[in-house]
């Protein structure tokens, strides 16, 4: 640790780009990529990833301008910064891509992602899946004498917690949506 | 004027609109619409190929010989799935073409329909963009923004896919003007910092060196005037890759000759030891770079590119410049002048003495023979012979592509068309009909191999066909030669299918075509076999029987930096290493 206390490979306290541009540090990056919502699109990002050997963590995609037939593509990444610099000026030059941000590099940023969890059970269990709900403020969206469904919107690494305290208490399935997220600030 | 027609009718009016005067096609089902169209008129010439692979080759040599975009017009399933590696090709070595293909009708598509494939699935990653129009309306528009990203930015080539309904519907047609602009515009002007950083760079460097590449072709022939002022104002030496031959002239001054993994001792010692790279138009491609680690270790980098994702791609470097070529050196030359044209003369004279000591190696130096036609001697007597003529080159892909570099010289860009990303057997003899077709009076020549020249052999037809004269001269090794130099040097001399079995004959093949057959064997005829060639008024193939067993040198092996190139057979024993043998 340094004397401004910023954790190595990591800029996201800082205006100035800290990071080592000769480092071999794995990092993780949220990039925001603005498209032209038409056929096609996301065929063609996801095709950049995996035919240039690129990792996806996540990826969330839904037209955020209708007027304008713009979608967001969210995308959760991991590479070095030689990789993930490439990586967005790959996304830069494809003819649909408007604008790519690196929400990691760019500043502060909120990520959330939302969850369902089906959790079976009865007696104890079913006491314990609900009382562990509430502290995770997590919300109750169907329910039956056998099962619960919970809503949980969070971090990703909120919603992990939550799949392992659930897991022991009876959980069936999980569908996540992957992140979303925006920078801080104006 | 009656802007209603058929999507049919828009395809024509819209290739008219941008100057297009040549396509190149095969028909087929899904495509009879605008083949309809082209029979009903006479603006734009349609030239039948053999292959529709040979129909995108056949743009790409249109392309890269005039500088204006190339077009094919395949149909749908097959037609499509053939031109996939004219695309890719053209991917890889940034060349502006249009491939129009045809559909299955809309309401058939998604049916396993006879002749569909989901063709712009298939060619997404082997196109700069595509486009499936599913809406006649919008068909004219899409044609406009087709050529507005295949000629702008990077070039590259683009697709666009029209289901037949599409190509018989009546709409309005958008004209060119009425077109909304394209969001995609890329940058030209580079930041005036960064050319700044060159310039001071520039005046202090002891050992600079211009490194360029195919963008300065793609940038335009003003590149190469600037390009070529500033190395005779300089006084820098300069080398180029495989793409960019032509930019600078090979009679030149300061012309290190080509750089890579057969380039010049001379070139590449040069970027091995110079403290200042000038990348212009190239993108340190693997043939370039040899091992990463120790790739020009001394030197300060500065990359020119108007593609930002090519910038510290492979090569981290010190001054990134995204901009066109041209620009950039209009700036870069008006800033070097105005702060008063300097140099480092000392250093730069100690450099030139020390590539001197280099050049005087003279490392393309080979044993000639008077019983066997060696290779290199058959392409320096091309050049000797075809010398003055108004001449442009294809090849096809191996040694002999490699030998046609060092030991031909270009004097001008758009002259030398060949496969280098992609490295597409088959490239050079259609290649060829797409040059002569943009030039008709003009002497092309492809200079192949016979197993090259064999995968796309069946567009002699097209030459004779629209009487192309296109010289096809085969340095003819009964060999795969290349293939044969790396399993020698690599895989212990087990020449694994790597020999030309059950050749035709070259001649009697010529005489099927109906174009002429020449075979030289004997080195003291080789002069009068080319003149023969030269005189004759049509298509030529040339079967030149060289020695078989000729390796191509200087090579710097696979896994090696540039310090450890081999010049000649006595320093090829156990010189690749098991880490090198897994590179290609």
């Amino acid at each position: 640790m340094n004397a401004l206390n910023i954790k190595k490979g990591s800029s996201s306290h800082s205006a100035y780009d800290l990071r080592d541009p000769n480092g071999e540090v794995i990092e993780s990056h949220t990039l925001a990529v603005v498209v032209a919502n038409e056929s096609g699109v996301l065929a063609r990002v996801i095709g950049l990833f995996s035919g240039r050997g690129y990792n996806i963590e996540s990826l969330t995609v839904a037209e955020v301008d209708h007027l304008g037939h713009l979608s967001r593509i969210t995308v959760v990444t991991r590479g070095t910064p030689q990789v993930i610099a490439q990586i967005k000026a790959q996304l830069e030059r494809m003819v649909p891509v408007h604008e790519v941000h690196d929400l990691t590099a760019e500043g502060p940023s909120v990520q959330r992602e939302l969850a369902l969890f089906k959790v079976a059970g009865r007696g104890e269990a079913r006491i314990e899946a609900l009382s562990l709900a509430e502290i995770f403020r997590a919300n109750v969206v169907d329910s039956s004498l056998e099962s619960f469904v919970f809503e949980l919107t969070g971090t990703s690494e909120k919603i992990d917690a939550f799949a392992e305290l659930m897991r022991p208490l009876g959980l069936r399935e999980i569908a996540r949506t992957g992140v979303a997220a925006l920078s801080r600030g104006a | 004027m009656n802007m209603q027609m058929t999507g049919a009718q828009m395809v024509i009016k819209a290739l008219k609109e941008h100057g297009v005067e040549v396509v190149f096609g095969y028909p087929g089902g899904a495509v009879l619409p605008i083949y309809d169209e082209i029979f009903q008129q006479n603006d734009i010439r349609h030239i039948l190929v053999r292959h529709e692979q040979g129909a995108v080759h056949m743009a790409e040599g249109y392309a890269r010989s005039t500088g204006k975009p190339g077009v094919a017009l395949v149909t749908s399933g097959p037609g499509a799935t053939n031109a996939v590696t004219g695309l890719t090709d053209a991917l890889m070595d940034s060349i502006p073409i249009i491939v129009l293909t045809g559909q299955v009708p809309t309401f058939m598509i998604g049916t396993d329909g006879f002749q569909e494939a989901d063709t712009v699935g298939i060619t997404r990653p082997c196109t700069k963009m595509n486009w499936l129009v599913k809406d006649t309306a919008k068909l004219a528009e899409t044609i406009h923004t087709a050529f507005h990203v295949a000629t702008h930015g990077r070039p590259g080539p683009v697709l666009i896919d029209i289901p037949k309904d599409v190509q018989f519907a009546t709409s309005t047609y958008t004209p060119l003007q009425a077109t909304k602009p394209s969001h995609y515009q890329p940058r030209t002007k580079a930041d005036p910092d960064q050319i700044l950083r060159l310039v001071e760079m520039m005046e202090t460097a002891e050992r600079p060196l211009f490194y360029t590449g195919g963008g300065v072709v793609n940038s335009g022939r003003v590149a190469s005037t600037l390009l070529r002022e500033l190395v005779a104002a300089t006084d820098f030496p300069i080398t180029s890759t495989l793409m960019g031959l032509g930019c600078y002239p090979a009679s030149g001054k300061n012309w290190l000759g080509m750089l890579g993994m057969h380039g010049l001792y001379e070139a590449n010692l040069a970027m091995h030891g110079c403290d200042l790279m000038i990348n212009i138009g190239a993108r340190f491609d693997d043939r370039i770079t040899g091992r990463i680690k120790d790739f020009s270790p001394h030197s300060r980098k500065a990359h020119i590119d108007i593609d930002p994702s090519s910038i510290n791609k492979v090569i981290r470097v010190d001054v990134p410049i995204v901009g066109d070529v041209t620009s950039v050196l209009e700036d870069v030359l008006a800033l070097w002048k105005r702060r008063g044209s300097k140099v480092n003369r000392d250093g730069l004279q100690k450099w030139w003495s020390q590539i001197q000591r280099w050049q005087s190696v003279r490392c393309l130096t080979f044993k000639n023979s008077t019983k066997t036609i060696k290779p290199q001697h058959a392409l320096q007597r091309l050049e000797a012979l075809t010398i003055g003529h108004d001449r442009y080159i294809t090849t096809e892909v191996g040694q002999h592509q490699m030998w046609a570099a060092q030991f031909l010289g270009f004097e001008e860009p758009h002259r030398w068309m060949t496969s280098g990303g992609l490295g597409t057997m088959g490239y050079g003899l259609p290649a060829s009909i797409g040059v002569q077709i943009a030039h008709p009076d003009a002497l092309v020549i492809n200079v192949a191999g016979e197993a090259s020249w064999l995968m796309n052999m069946q567009e002699m037809g097209t030459a004779m066909q629209f009487r192309a004269p296109v010289k096809q001269f085969i340095l003819n090794n009964e060999r795969l030669g290349m293939v044969r130099q790396w399993q020698e040097l690599l895989h212990g001399e087990r020449y694994s299918h790597s020999w030309s079995e059950s050749l035709p004959d070259f001649v009697k093949l010529a005489d099927a075509f109906g174009c002429k057959g020449i075979r030289i064997d004997d080195p003291a005829d080789l002069d009068e076999g080319i003149r023969e060639m030269l005189a004759y008024n049509g298509p030529v193939i040339f079967d030149c029987r060289v020695e078989k067993h000729e390796n191509c040198f200087p090579m710097i092996p696979s896994g090696k930096p540039h310090n450890e190139m081999l010049l000649g057979e006595a320093d090829t024993q156990g010189v690749i290493g098991a880490k090198g043998a897994v590179m290609v």
